[in-house]
């Protein structure tokens, strides 16, 4: 099977460049990830993250003929050869499929993604209903892969003042916490231009989410809070 | 070449469960504390963890910490250390509700309550019957915990040292531990981390088998650098095999979908668990049931083109709860496997999963020595997690075990660790001269190497190694040729070469590191396997298909040093309550 990846090393390397590879693909090789894992088997200087294999860390996110995905559920049968694959977009590149993610993590940050809740708690666990808990779910489950935010060109250009989908994401799982009790202060973070309002819905981010998650659907219901709120 | 020294109250060296439950410990209590992960925080392997977390809160019915007690001490098939187990399961309730007010989305009852269902080998009135004890977020709960103890992190200001490889750990002359060398693997730079206490949560080391649930990172890290600085690792033999794991793709499918009503089926479509565990059927303990459908499979019962897997139905419990309670389970066997559970069983097989023993710790979490009467702690250094042995798994783990391990004992590890550093005054023991002088040769060798082993290729045979010789059946023959491989693969391991020499993010550098770690696993869990002459737990020995107290109820200790082994006494001793009895095991 025939690959083309994006290379650099900062150490060598002017500027980024593609590198082919043509590999034999083993009978149990079923995922993008295990075609890596043989190609660096091959070529050990091929740099990238890579953990649980099955989704849920979020590490192996990377641009996959064009599109954000994680290596490891993204079925080779399902590509179209030769595979391009390149670093997810708009972080600078440390060293070939691997980015620098530090400003994803500081708008993750940046919401205070963290129950706020100063009563003294109670014996038992603070009571939640089914329904309230039910507003969790599509937010908890974030696994912080990026793929999200950087298929989104309004974090692409304003990635210091946009907290971009993944973020946004966040912040709205502890506004919709009926246990948690800064939701105001969390909107104040947010009223801003740029901070949630450089969200234009092109909605990239819920085309390329690995879970299956919505974040737009989640801006969408802060920018409701915010308008209430004003009312 | 002078080496970056950086000071702190205590190092805790992986991010997983553990690490930050231990971490949150010691920044509450405003100590200068550095966490070192390989990954960021939120990739460690605890975020895999589907089923849920062991406590007797009795939110759906009657249960008590004593009953969880018998269950745990059962299902370790008498190994485990039952002061230990009791002190978990006593602390269980409290660390769960603690993590809820952290955050954590667990699922809910009609009344508010955390949800628990149902798990393997937990039951109620001390064997009577199933109870729902898992308290669980879907079959997320290792995802959803692994968030919230990161996020509180955040809260408390924990300074993380992200993509960090911690190579090897720094005692004095005395023993005294004063912390890790570790190399940044963005700059290829190494470190000092000089600190009062140090905490080793480094997971697992699965990855020695060539089927397993556990992640690349799953390299045993901490139990490789404790090995080479002359500690002792405690029951290596006992390893679990989960019983369901994807056929083909080794991926977790949790127990908590037998705990919801699923079950196995053998090719005649029978619910053979019934005829191995007439009880508790297919929620007896893990071993139990792995080798239930081992037997199967060798039997000729199995499906599939070879014949070497069996059926996980869980189609009749409808769409619904499917999709509320084990949501997470369609997805991986949608993807992994081509089938739908809504619809059409898993193909599944016992695929490694986790590690019942490690580094010798008490339940303070502090690492011991034994000096062949008793146990003294090693100054300084301590371990919790699945690469600590406390013991509270003993010779087999029960589900949702993993997860209150992680949480009790990363508590009580972090604040003996607040105690030890309060205690001893301002003064903190000087760097050894030679602190960094292993990790530097190990760094420099692989460096240099020319004409060596293949990295790859050398981790692939200790993998196939592991999963040819010391599998859920263990025979003494295949143990004994396992003992003469794994030593010959740990001779070539030593001339490891790699062709990237790239200072930035060398990834091929740290494949290599995490192999000498491999390699000390592997060696560690054959050498002991093929010692122990009984079967117990997990450990299985065709040649003695019997527990045998009178010779074998006590730990194993392996030595790096000329593969000693030495034995010491279970703990039979709980701390308020009477001694459970070793018994027959039943299911």
């Amino acid at each position: 099977m025939k690959f083309r990846i994006q290379r650099y090393d900062p150490d060598k390397d002017a500027k980024p460049y593609f590198r082919d590879y043509d590999v034999e693909i083993g009978p149990s090789d079923r995922m993008l990830l295990d075609a890596l894992v043989r190609i660096k088997a091959l070529d050990d200087s091929l740099s990238l993250r890579r953990s649980c294999r099955e989704g849920v860390c979020g590490s192996d996110a990377m641009n996959i003929n064009g599109k954000n995905q994680l290596a490891c559920i993204t079925k080779l049968v399902d590509l179209k050869e030769p595979v391009v694959i390149r670093p997810l977009p708009g972080l600078p590149i440390v060293r070939d499929l691997i980015v620098d993610m530090t400003q994803f993590f500081a708008q993750y940050h940046s919401v205070k993604p963290y129950l706020v809740n100063d009563e003294p708690p109670p014996e038992k666990e603070r009571p939640q209903s089914p329904r309230e808990r039910e507003e969790l779910d599509g937010l908890y489950e974030c696994i912080l892969c990026a793929c999200c935010s950087t298929a989104c060109p309004s974090f692409w250009w304003n990635p210091d003042k946009f907290v971009g989908p993944a973020g946004l994401l966040q912040a709205y799982r502890f506004i919709a916490d009926s246990r948690d009790t800064a939701a105001n202060e969390r909107l104040d973070n947010l009223e801003d231009p740029y901070r949630l309002f450089r969200c234009h819905t092109i909605m990239n981010c819920v085309d390329v989410c690995p879970k299956g998650l919505n974040p737009s659907l989640a801006i969408g219901k802060i920018r409701t809070l915010l308008a209430k709120r004003a009312v | 070449m002078t080496i970056a020294v950086r000071k702190f109250d205590a190092v805790i060296v992986g991010a997983g469960g553990s690490g930050m439950r231990a971490a949150l410990e010691l920044a509450h209590a405003g100590l200068r504390v550095a966490v070192l992960s390989k990954v960021f925080p939120t990739r460690s392997h605890t975020v895999a963890a589907q089923g849920g977390i062991g406590a007797a809160l009795a939110n759906m019915g009657e249960d008590h910490w004593i009953w969880h007690m018998y269950d745990t001490i059962k299902g370790s098939d008498y190994l485990g250390d039952q002061d230990a187990i009791e002190f978990m399961c006593r602390a269980a309730p409290e660390v769960v509700i603690e993590l809820e007010h952290f955050g954590m989305p667990f699922d809910r009852n009609e009344n508010g309550t955390i949800y628990q269902r149902p798990f393997g080998g937990h039951s109620a009135n001390f064997g009577e019957k199933p109870v729902q004890r898992s308290s669980c977020a879907a079959d997320r709960t290792g995802h959803a915990m692994l968030h919230t103890l990161y996020q509180r992190n955040v809260r408390a200001k924990t300074q993380f040292f992200v993509e960090w490889m911690a190579l090897d750990l720094v005692r004095d002359a005395s023993g005294r531990v004063l912390g890790v060398t570790a190399l940044e693997m963005e700059s290829g730079e190494m470190a000092v981390f000089h600190a009062r206490a140090t905490l080793f949560a480094t997971g697992g080391a699965g990855r020695i088998f060539h089927s397993s649930t556990n992640a690349f990172i799953n390299t045993g890290d901490g139990l490789g650098m404790a090995a080479r600085a002359g500690i002792a690792l405690e029951d290596m033999e006992f390893w679990q095999f989960h019983p369901t794991g994807v056929a083909g793709a080794g991926i977790l499918i949790t127990e908590g979908v037998r705990g919801e009503g699923g079950y196995l089926l053998n090719k005649d479509g029978e619910r053979f668990m019934e005829r191995y565990a007439p009880n508790m059927k297919d929620l007896a303990s893990r071993d139990v049931v792995s080798r239930a459908m081992a037997t199967e499979i060798k039997e000729g019962r199995g499906l599939g083109e070879h014949g070497d897997h069996v059926l996980l139905k869980l189609d009749h419990l409808g769409l619904e709860t499917i999709e509320k309670r084990l949501p997470g389970i369609r997805e991986i066997s949608i993807k992994f496997a081509n089938v739908d559970p809504v619809k059409d069983p898993i193909p599944v097989v016992p695929t490694v999963h986790y590690q019942m023993g490690g580094i010798p710790t008490n339940y303070h979490g502090e690492v011991l020595a034994w000096d062949g009467t008793r146990d003294t702690p090693v100054p300084g250094f301590y371990a919790a997690g699945e690469c600590g042995c406390a013991s509270v798994h003993g010779a087999n783990r029960l589900g949702t075990n993993s997860l209150t391990d992680l949480l009790v004992f990363g508590r009580s590890a972090g604040r003996a660790m607040i105690e030890f550093i309060r205690g001893e005054g301002e003064a903190i023991p000087e760097l050894p001269k030679d602190a960094a002088d292993l990790s530097r040769m190990r760094v420099a060798r692989l460096d240099s190497q020319s004409g060596g082993e293949d990295v790859h290729e050398v981790r692939n045979e200790v993998q196939r190694t592991m999963q040819a010789h010391c599998g859920v059946f263990r025979f003494p023959d295949l143990l004994a040729q396992g003992v003469a491989k794994v030593k010959a693969v740990a001779e070539r391991a030593k001339r490891t070469q790699i062709k990237d020499k790239s200072k930035v993010f060398n990834t091929a550098r740290i494949e290599a590191l995490e192999l000498d770690n491999l390699v000390e696993t592997a060696r560690a869990t054959m050498i002991c396997a093929a010692a122990r002459e009984e079967s117990r737990g997990a450990h299985d020995r065709a040649d003695h298909p019997k527990r045998d107290d009178q010779n074998w109820l006590k730990h194993t200790l392996w030595s790096r040093e000329g593969d000693r082994l030495a034995y010491k006494p279970v703990h039979l001793k709980p701390l308020t309550v009477e001694t459970f009895q070793p018994k027959a095991r039943v299911y």
